[in-house]
């Protein structure tokens, strides 16, 4: 199949962008979108110009490095999928696809389709972690844990921190990744004990990374490639209320 | 208002507020619901039930914390829709309308219209009631019930007012809904009882609103 592709092209973080448009021919509807854009490059590369950056690791769509925004929906048109994990069958022979960078003040573009997440880190440095001792592990079993708490905090866990749910979302807003960072942990009891010190600090980092509010559009849900729920984020909103009604904020 | 610079807590500010104002439009409607009893007993009933509100300490203060409602919650729609625009992305191509409903996403144009719709809503009868010069019927009461029907009698005016109880009605869709989760409710069994009442109430309340001007315009004598 043969694809018209518009790419947004941007040097550095001061430089203004632009699309242009190239075009591939002879894709294989079995490549993945990645590998697509890997030809491309070989092409651009093979006839001296600047290869098109992108974020991108593990290929398989469980790292959550290769974000972008295909044809105006994060990760490209199916729903629930990485770019990785997106191949050139679901689109048509002569299409023309518009691929740019995730948007928002907090996700800065790098360069191309490159963009800088970091705000993601510092919010889970801030306190997306369970306080232990160090030295010998403890027994897995001393602490007791229902099945059905222990599926609930790993449904929260699977989220990947790609930023689809930021770059969906009209505010920006990261609610939904910080929301289920912090169920994650509070459905536990190990992650129980800070609870309230928890969600304060990343609710805190994450407005001063200029995210956006949330306003329950629940878009983010339905483009998160693991279909996180957006009831996380009402938990992290109860947690943060219930914090600061008991003044549990540390 | 200015000093609350955290996001959830003006969520909070926006959920109670608009909750407050959710529940006023029962009572609201409740009382306004008379004004399509029979005419010669509506107009006395409507009246003096007009009177009964205007005199009661009770009522004044009430009146007060909704001014305040509309208030803050207008404040905090504003200063939010302006933070959201600044750190959001601007899409050269953006089909991201896929994945939401459309006036979850336009709740702050929706709310404009329902603002300009109040300033006339208090211009012709709030304002006309508590300042201007009204004349009183057989019981001595402030005819309100004949500057109603008046203003019902004129399709111009009665499309104005569907147009914002549209506008109301969707507004309150994603809003009552929208404030419960805001507020912290999490459980999958209450979200579906409150997205359900919230659906049933925004329904209720659009037809119950509907309904009095458009009886009113065709009771009215040819």
């Amino acid at each position: 199949m043969d694809i018209v592709l518009k790419i947004w092209r941007q040097k550095d973080q001061d430089s203004t962008g632009k699309l242009e448009t190239y075009t591939l021919e002879e894709v294989n509807p079995d490549m993945s979108f990645l590998e697509m854009l890997d030809t491309l490059n070989h092409n651009l590369v093979k006839q001296g110009e600047r290869a098109i950056e992108f974020d991108h690791d593990c290929r398989e769509g469980i790292c959550g490095q290769c974000g972008m925004m295909i044809d105006g929906i994060a990760h490209g048109p199916l729903k629930h999928t990485t770019t990785c994990q997106l191949h050139m069958r679901s689109f048509c022979d002569g299409q023309t696809i518009q691929i740019e960078p995730f948007r928002a003040e907090a996700f800065p573009v790098i360069r191309d389709l490159k963009v800088d997440r970091s705000a993601f880190d510092r919010i889970i440095a801030s306190g997306g972690y369970v306080s232990v001792d160090t030295g010998q592990a403890p027994e897995a079993n001393s602490i007791p844990i229902a099945h059905h708490d222990a599926e609930a905090a790993f449904d929260a866990a699977v989220c990947i921190g790609c930023g689809a749910c930021v770059a969906s979302c009209k505010n920006a807003s990261a609610s939904l990744f910080t929301a289920a960072k912090i169920s994650q942990m509070t459905r536990l009891p190990q992650g129980r004990e800070e609870a309230g010190t928890r969600v304060t600090r990343m609710v805190r980092q994450m407005e001063s990374e200029d995210f956006g509010h949330c306003t329950n559009t629940e878009a983010c849900e339905v483009e998160c490639p693991q279909a996180i729920s957006v009831l996380h984020i009402a938990r992290m909103n109860y947690e943060y209320n219930r914090a600061g009604i008991f003044f549990n904020k540390a | 208002m200015w000093f609350v610079k955290n996001m959830i807590t003006r969520k909070n500010l926006m959920a109670l507020t608009g909750l407050f104002l959710a529940f006023f439009l029962i009572i609201h409607l409740l009382g306004n619901l008379q004004l399509l009893l029979p005419d010669e007993v509506a107009r006395e009933q409507y009246n003096w039930y007009s009177h009964l509100l205007a005199g009661n300490i009770v009522i004044e203060i009430i009146a007060i914390v909704l001014y305040a409602c509309i208030l803050l919650h207008l404040a905090d729609a504003i200063y939010l829709t302006i933070r959201g625009r600044k750190v959001s992305g601007n899409y050269r191509l953006d089909k991201r309308a896929r994945a939401s409903t459309w006036y979850s996403r336009n709740m702050m144009f929706l709310g404009a219209v329902i603002f300009a719709f109040l300033v006339i809503h208090f211009k012709d009868f709030w304002y006309q009631y508590k300042f201007g010069t009204l004349p009183l019927d057989e019981k001595g009461h402030k005819d309100l019930y004949t500057l109603v029907v008046t203003a019902f009698g004129q399709l111009w005016y009665v499309i104005v007012y569907i147009i914002a109880i549209i506008a109301l009605g969707y507004h309150m869709l994603h809003g009552v809904f929208s404030a419960h989760r805001t507020l912290g409710l999490y459980h999958p069994v209450y979200n579906r009882i409150v997205r359900t009442a919230g659906v049933v109430f925004s329904v209720a309340m659009t037809f119950g609103y509907a309904v009095i001007p458009i009886v009113i315009y065709i009771k009215q004598p040819l």
